[in-house]
């Protein structure tokens, strides 16, 4: 049996933060839906503060360093991806959407993706579907339809509604669903799909 | 092995002084530094094209040209010459002409430009970036090897008994480089010909250019020009020396902080170690560029780049006379040790004539048939 690999993107910037609180709810959610699919996971959390400096770097001297590199590679051969990020004016954070812009146009080509977010009330919810899944839309990721709000309430009283829990289960079910039904994702290769002088001649 | 430098021709302050050259101080700077590289033993000099300030070197044949005239060894070459936009019969008509006003010494790099509105600025559309270089290089060959030329293809007016002159001296065409950074289909496409492979190897971890390296040989021996190990292969590599390397990192730091590539991102350490640029002692730099050929390899040409960011021309020429004094000598020794047999020099007017003549009379046949 394969093992599935999840990659977790959290762009919460305070250790611990509440995102991070998120995203390992939703990682273990997964990992549970998956089991009860039969599949085997293995999950990998990627804590963008860690890589702040590196995109950073990036943005202004146009090179991946060693640290960033292996991140990208994890994110183009994950078999699922949650993206987890605080919402900071109304979208998606700077340091997550710097992570987004330094993947490669098509590293989540297909990729099952769980959208999530924190943020200081629910009234930024709805950031993650005029903010969030259009991002992921343009990278044409297979975002699963619910995607996972928590605002500072769900940590704490029995909300009114469903509760972050039942929002966490019924999102990592779309999520393993959408890894069960599709193959063991391959790792993409720069230099596999260059096509023959021959070919680029024809034009 | 061939070792030299190239340069970016930029027009840069000195950030430690605030003083910013003029265009025409920084051009005679260049021309000094080239003619000084050849006084200190170094191979090769090469110039970048470039149609937008800072920089000056938007016309590298007449630079190179003027040098033809005042060095008497010297090899002169492009890093790079830009096949997107340059119509081909321009690269063909210029380079077939310093080959002759240079006595043969000249080769060239082609690059597709990493400035995005130099296509729209000529003409052509980015998108088309890769198309472009395959076209135009199958032109630019077409021009050089063929006489009489009839020719149709997307990106110009097509030739109808177009003849390229002067035709390349002694009937042989400038060996040509292909140099990207991250594209593999131009490693390909340099592997096809059995053209040179150039990487630029200053921007990106060494890792990635090992694999460009291993690509470009393991098609060159697909393509039939002879084992991957015999393929032509050029480095670039980022120095500054002092005698003491912490007077070396010292000096060097304000330059590299405000560079106008990297500046005000990665810190001097952590480029230091992610990439090749080596700031320290002459010694540092012998070791460091022995082991560029751990991963990529029996290699051919390295050049460094020493002049830009603002350095004033007082210190690059002392950087150029380390280089000829302390660090080639050796380099050229432990190489040549360390060398494979059978591992080619860089191709040479000298060495394309005499591979041209022991093909036998095959060549000079196709070319009297075309003429008739």
């Amino acid at each position: 049996m394969t093992t599935r690999r999840i990659v977790v993107l959290t762009a919460g910037l305070s250790t611990p933060s509440s995102t991070r609180l998120l995203a390992d709810r939703l990682a273990a959610a997964v990992t549970a839906a998956l089991a009860d699919r039969g599949e085997r996971t293995q999950v990998q959390v990627v804590e963008l503060r860690e890589h702040a400096r590196d995109l950073a770097d990036h943005l202004v001297a146009g090179f991946l360093n060693t640290a960033l590199a292996p991140v990208l590679e994890s994110v183009a051969a994950a078999d699922a991806v949650v993206a987890v990020t605080p919402i900071f004016s109304a979208s998606y954070s700077g340091l997550f959407k710097t992570f987004v812009d330094v993947l490669d146009r098509d590293a989540l080509t297909g990729t099952p993706v769980l959208l999530a977010a924190t943020g200081g009330t629910a009234r930024h919810s709805l950031a993650l579907e005029h903010a969030m899944r259009p991002l992921f839309a343009y990278l044409r990721a297979a975002t699963v339809p619910t995607a996972v709000f928590a605002a500072p309430e769900d940590w704490g009283a029995t909300a009114v509604g469903t509760t972050l829990e039942s929002r966490v289960a019924r999102a990592a079910g779309e999520l393993a669903d959408a890894v069960a039904a599709r193959p063991p994702a391959t790792r993409t290769d720069l230099f596999a799909d260059v096509p023959d002088f021959t070919a680029l001649l024809k034009g | 092995m061939q070792f030299g430098v190239f340069t970016v021709s930029d027009v840069t302050p000195d950030p430690t002084t605030g003083r910013t050259p003029t265009e025409a101080q920084r051009i005679q700077d260049v021309l000094t530094i080239a003619k000084h590289a050849e006084q200190v033993g170094l191979d090769v000099f090469a110039i970048g094209e470039h149609h937008n300030p800072p920089f000056f070197s938007s016309s590298p044949t007449t630079t190179l040209g003027y040098l033809a005239g005042v060095t008497e060894t010297l090899q002169l070459s492009t890093s790079t010459t830009l096949i997107t936009t340059n119509d081909p019969v321009k690269i063909a008509e210029d380079f077939a002409m310093l080959q002759h006003v240079a006595g043969g010494r000249v080769d060239l790099m082609l690059g597709r430009g990493n400035t995005g509105p130099v296509y729209p600025w000529f003409g052509q559309d980015i998108r088309q970036g890769l198309n472009l270089a395959v076209e135009n290089y199958a032109l630019l060959r077409k021009l050089w090897d063929t006489e009489v030329v009839d020719w149709e293809g997307h990106f110009r007016t097509p030739l109808q008994g177009f003849t390229s002159t002067p035709r390349p001296l002694d009937g042989v065409a400038p060996f040509v480089w292909h140099g990207s950074i991250r594209s593999p289909e131009i490693a390909e496409q340099a592997a096809y010909y059995g053209d040179g492979f150039f990487h630029n190897h200053i921007f990106w971890p060494a890792s990635h250019t090992k694999r460009m390296v291993e690509f470009y040989r393991t098609r060159w021996e697909h393509h039939g020009h002879g084992p991957a190990e015999r393929a032509i292969v050029g480095l670039g590599g980022q120095v500054f020396m002092r005698r003491n390397s912490q007077d070396a990192v010292r000096e060097f730091r304000p330059y590299f902080d405000n560079a106008p590539v990297y500046g005000h991102g990665p810190s001097l350490e952590d480029f230091t170690r992610e990439t090749p640029l080596t700031v320290g002692s002459p010694q540092q730099v012998i070791e460091r560029t022995l082991g560029f050929r751990d991963y990529v390899g029996d290699y051919q040409r390295q050049l460094f780049l020493i002049d830009h960011a603002g350095l004033p021309l007082k210190t690059v020429l002392e950087q150029l006379d380390l280089l000829g004094e302390e660090v080639v000598p050796v380099l050229r020794r432990e190489f040549a040790a360390l060398r494979a047999p059978g591992v080619p020099d860089a191709p040479t007017h000298a060495s394309l004539v005499a591979a041209r003549d022991a093909a036998g009379t095959e060549g000079v046949a196709t070319q009297e048939k075309e003429v008739a």
